[in-house]
């Protein structure tokens, strides 16, 4: 057990009638990249959901680091090590993106009551938050506004945010959505890069970025984990083939 | 400010300058309205012309009490329709406070006897403290909703404050409260007009001088992120309830130390000062002066209280003009007089 980071044990989670969520387990361990797919409905929203603490699960426990966190905050969560990017970019637009990212170092610190000392020559925060950047290739746009970032750079922001944190897991809401070919392979190499630091638990629609990113893969289809393997094994199954596989790619 | 921080970026070309002379302009805006504020009087009071100086008083007052609500509204985006809750009882506080040292009789005389005060110290501190603490119950309570019901909430529990104040016999109720002498601090005379002004003037730069530090600390930098996007502050590990919560209670604390004021500018108080007219006029006053600008709630002010005098020296429906003026504004120029004056605010 101690060579998994994030671990969710038999997740259920119901919305009315509709079964969301059925007995998902699955773990994601050190310098890995274990990718979570399955078609539109699937479920993996309300997982995501569950996992960062919007959602609470109806039964089951998630498990990071050794510690539950099932019943925690979504803030209490961030602090614990769980960094996340979202499907639809959050960030705050008018800002810069040296602002975004520093209000994660700031959080990392733990000391957001304090009043007095200005943060804009706060080389405490702008030191990692450049660093952060500088990761995902950024550090030139530190000072633009966010507003003025193309789509693909909206993404590496959100990224550098979540490293910032300097998370034990990266949990990454399909990064790759809305991007061009070009922004996606700039994307899956600065994620590939990053896997050996962090462990990512990837939400991702594109395959070829899925397929090369992936050591392991876990399919997901009408709230249940149908199938999990490296991507070899994905690949083959027929059952995937059926659900998900066939009617996109391949 | 507008420098870049690290060495790593090279300055986009043409950008600093712009930015340079924009912050020049702002400046000069800022430093040009507190500037007539504080000559105002100073004529008037060579010319003779006391009305003036107390007109400039009650300029500097809603003033504050606007920039308390502007830390609310415009920096923690909560759009608190009840700030009149603060500044009426800061108001109570002071009339209140001076009634009891008037006649020698406690202000509590259970558990512990607390006598009246006619220092203004003393009040200024009970009015900070009280504010604080009701904005701390209310504020607890209405941050757990957003949007019209918040609005509506802080709304409800100003007017309950007013019902309250309206139906207690013992201050005055409907009739409200005289202070009959003008509280006192050590060393100065707080009856002469001009002092008074120097003091609310020592109060609203102090105010505005203490919400420019601190939204430009972490605070701030939270409480911007809290109004700019929750979630993303909550991802990074923060909970915006608190960071709200304590703007909340700063706000009110800012606001009611203004009202405490008010009242003994005006020997009077009364539960006019609680009710919804009150936190609208605030409000007006933010809106007009444009919307988390540190210097809007002066200009707002300033406008406000000018075409009251003005306008309703010739006709007694000058708010009708008022109701153009702020529909123009919220129509035409949403950055408000500052916007106008000194240009769009820019995020660094």
């Amino acid at each position: 057990m101690s060579d998994v980071v994030l671990s969710l044990a038999h997740l259920n989670k119901r919305f009315g009638a509709l079964q969301a969520t059925r007995d998902v387990s699955l773990d994601l361990r050190p310098g890995e990249i274990h990718a979570l797919i399955g078609p539109n409905g699937a479920g993996k929203s309300t997982l995501i959901g569950q996992i960062a603490g919007s959602l609470r699960p109806d039964t089951g426990s998630i498990v990071l680091a050794g510690q539950e966190i099932t019943s925690l905050s979504v803030a209490q969560r961030a602090r614990l090590g769980l960094g996340r990017s979202f499907q639809i970019s959050s960030l705050a637009e008018p800002l810069s993106v040296k602002r975004n990212v520093m209000i994660a170092v700031q959080a990392l610190q733990g000391h957001s009551f304090r009043f007095w000392k200005p943060v804009h020559r706060d080389e405490s925060l702008l030191a990692p938050a450049m660093a952060a950047l500088e990761r995902m290739a950024l550090a030139h746009r530190a000072d633009t506004a966010v507003a003025e970032l193309s789509h693909g750079e909206r993404r590496q922001v959100e990224v550098a945010c979540a490293l910032a944190l300097k998370p034990r897991v990266l949990l990454l809401d399909e990064p790759m959505a809305g991007l061009g070919p070009e922004g996606s392979a700039r994307l899956t190499e600065l994620l590939e890069a990053l896997k050996r630091e962090v462990p990512i638990l990837l939400i991702e629609h594109d395959m070829d970025a899925v397929f090369r990113l992936a050591d392991r893969i876990s399919v997901l289809v009408d709230g249940a984990v149908i199938a999990h393997g490296d991507s070899a094994t994905i690949r083959a199954n027929p059952q995937v083939r059926e659900a998900y596989l066939g009617e996109t790619t391949c | 400010m507008n420098k870049p921080d690290t060495p790593t970026l090279a300055p986009q070309p043409g950008l600093p300058t712009p930015a340079a002379s924009w912050h020049d302009r702002k400046g000069l805006v800022q430093i040009g309205l507190l500037a007539l504020l504080l000559l105002a009087p100073l004529a008037a009071h060579l010319l003779g012309h006391v009305y003036y100086v107390n007109l400039a008083s009650r300029v500097t007052l809603v003033a504050m009490a606007a920039v308390g609500l502007n830390l609310a509204i415009g920096y923690g985006g909560m759009v608190s329709f009840g700030h009149a809750a603060y500044f009426g009882l800061g108001g109570y506080v002071a009339g209140i406070s001076a009634y009891h040292a008037f006649d020698f009789t406690p202000v509590i005389a259970w558990p512990i006897a607390i006598p009246g005060s006619d220092s203004m110290l003393a009040i200024w501190l009970a009015a900070l403290v009280l504010c604080g603490l009701l904005a701390l119950v209310i504020g607890a309570i209405s941050l757990r909703t957003t949007g019209v019901y918040f609005i509506m909430i802080t709304l409800a529990f100003a007017q309950m404050m007013y019902y309250f104040a309206n139906s207690w016999p013992t201050y005055g109720g409907e009739d409200g409260l005289p202070i009959y002498l003008r509280n006192s601090l050590p060393w100065v005379d707080t009856n002469d007009a001009l002092t008074f002004f120097l003091i609310c003037f020592a109060g609203l730069v102090l105010s505005l001088a203490l919400t420019s530090r601190i939204m430009k600390s972490r605070f701030g930098a939270a409480l911007t992120m809290a109004r700019l996007n929750d979630t993303r502050l909550a991802t990074a590990g923060i909970a915006p309830y608190p960071v709200r919560l304590v703007a909340f209670v700063i706000s009110a604390m800012i606001t009611g130390l203004a009202g405490a004021l008010y009242a003994d500018l005006n020997g009077f108080v009364s539960p006019t000062m609680l009710s919804w007219h009150m936190s609208g006029e605030l409000m007006v006053i933010v809106i007009l002066g444009g919307v988390g600008r540190l210097y809007g709630p002066l200009a707002g002010a300033i406008l406000f209280v000018m075409m009251e005098t003005l306008l309703g020296g010739l006709t007694e429906y000058w708010k009708l003009f008022l109701g153009l003026v702020l529909l123009f504004v919220v129509l035409f120029a949403k950055h408000g007089v500052m916007g106008w004056l000194a240009g769009r605010e820019r995020h660094e």
